[in-house]
């Protein structure tokens, strides 16, 4: 069977075609998340309603949830990246699942810290070791680990490939963290927001959050471009067009 | 896909396969542990262990709060609507503590049945909502004009 792709796509492997497109729509991403990212937390911590038993506590789910989605969806990423790298041995998906390594890590510790914060007024506790926090606490530290390896070796290409296998042995850690608040009694609550059903909160609290989700994202991807172009640079720097950049910008 | 490639796709996905099935039946082999706490059944049926610390959740029964009059002591029973068992607790409770309400108490079961907790967490669904809307939703009271 002969898969066929649109140009599109081939193009997608090329460094200096990232270079150039990601330079174009930076200033837009930048836009998107500084515009939703205000309208979000604005809403969020002043508009919107507080909860009928945690008052305003509850706020902290705008920044929460964004972060805790957005630290999983980080990490298939990045595994997804570093697989079609090793398979279709691509530097483009190397660089970017190095890239994004070091952003889920730091989206894992928000998680994490907004999370201690609100459990402590509502819970009782900054900290259990329940079966969501838990596997949550192993997503970091398998960040830190992916973030170890890229690293490890002199050579690019054996960092990029322990990496990626790192990154993809830890997948399992994803469905866990999913569904830990189903299989198992823990004192973490069922999730809110799920794509299948309706969100358990009234849309004037829902749609805040959404908003607040999709500036994650965006900010995601303005992150991953900025230190993917960096990485790309370093690593191309013998290369013609890295060259006519430096000789045309000194 | 030429060959290369095609060994390189089975190979990772053996590696995934592979990986979530060892971590998959090391989870279900520690499902005791994983669990935060023991339902009341539980406790009642004698699954959990005597004489240890452990952690029993439940639902606070409705008008079953007593609090002791000169110190922080309160009485109150879990139920997970199949038993019901007594907790005793001394200190401050979470905000979130009432009747109806979700908790975790942390503690031992002594002699009598009692669970004496050294520390009680509220749980709190996923459910949010304003206040006015929560005040619409409850029952209103009969016979009032």
């Amino acid at each position: 069977m002969k898969l066929k792709f649109p140009r599109w796509f081939y193009r997608l492997a090329s460094p200096k075609w990232f270079y150039e497109i990601s330079s174009k729509l930076m200033p837009w991403l930048a836009l998107v998340t500084t515009v939703l990212m205000t309208i979000g937390l604005i809403w969020g911590l002043v508009f919107a309603p507080e909860d009928y038993q945690q008052g305003n506590s509850f706020r902290i789910i705008y920044i929460h949830v964004p972060a805790a989605i957005l630290a999983q969806s980080c990490y298939l990423f990045m595994a997804s990246a570093g697989a079609i790298g090793l398979i279709w041995k691509i530097k483009m998906a190397h660089v970017m699942a190095k890239s994004a390594a070091p952003i889920g890590a730091s989206i894992a510790v928000l998680a994490l810290a907004t999370g201690a914060i609100w459990g402590k007024p509502t819970w009782g506790a900054w900290w259990v070791w329940d079966a969501r926090l838990t596997s949550m606490l192993v997503l970091f530290f398998l960040y830190l680990g992916v973030i170890a390896l890229t690293s490890a070796f002199d050579n690019v290409a054996s960092s990029d490939k322990a990496a990626a296998v790192l990154s993809l042995v830890g997948v399992v850690n994803i469905p866990i963290i999913k569904y830990s608040v189903e299989w198992w009694n823990t004192l973490h609550q069922p999730a809110t927001f799920t794509i299948t059903a309706k969100p358990a909160m009234p849309a004037e609290m829902w749609i805040p959050l959404l908003i607040m989700v999709l500036s994650f994202y965006s900010f995601f991807a303005l992150m991953l471009f900025a230190r993917a172009r960096i990485e790309t640079l370093q690593r191309e720097k013998r290369a013609d067009w890295v060259q006519d950049l430096i000789k045309n910008h000194p | 896909m030429n060959p290369k490639r095609k060994t390189r796709l089975l190979i990772i996905l053996g590696l995934v396969l592979g990986s979530s099935i060892a971590i998959g039946l090391t989870l279900f082999a520690l499902e005791q542990n994983i669990n935060l706490f023991y339902s009341t059944s539980q406790i009642v049926g004698g699954e959990a262990p005597k004489n240890t610390r452990m952690r029993m959740g439940g639902m606070v029964v409705e008008n079953s709060i007593k609090r002791a009059t000169d110190s922080l002591q309160i009485t109150f029973k879990i139920t997970d609507y199949a038993q019901e068992v007594t907790v005793v607790f001394t200190g401050i409770l979470p905000d979130l503590f009432r009747e109806g309400q979700g908790i975790i108490a942390q503690g031992k079961l002594d002699a009598n049945g009692v669970f004496q907790a050294d520390e009680v967490l509220a749980k709190h669904d996923e459910n949010y909502m304003p206040p006015e809307i929560a005040e619409t939703m409850k029952p209103k009271p009969t016979g009032v004009k």
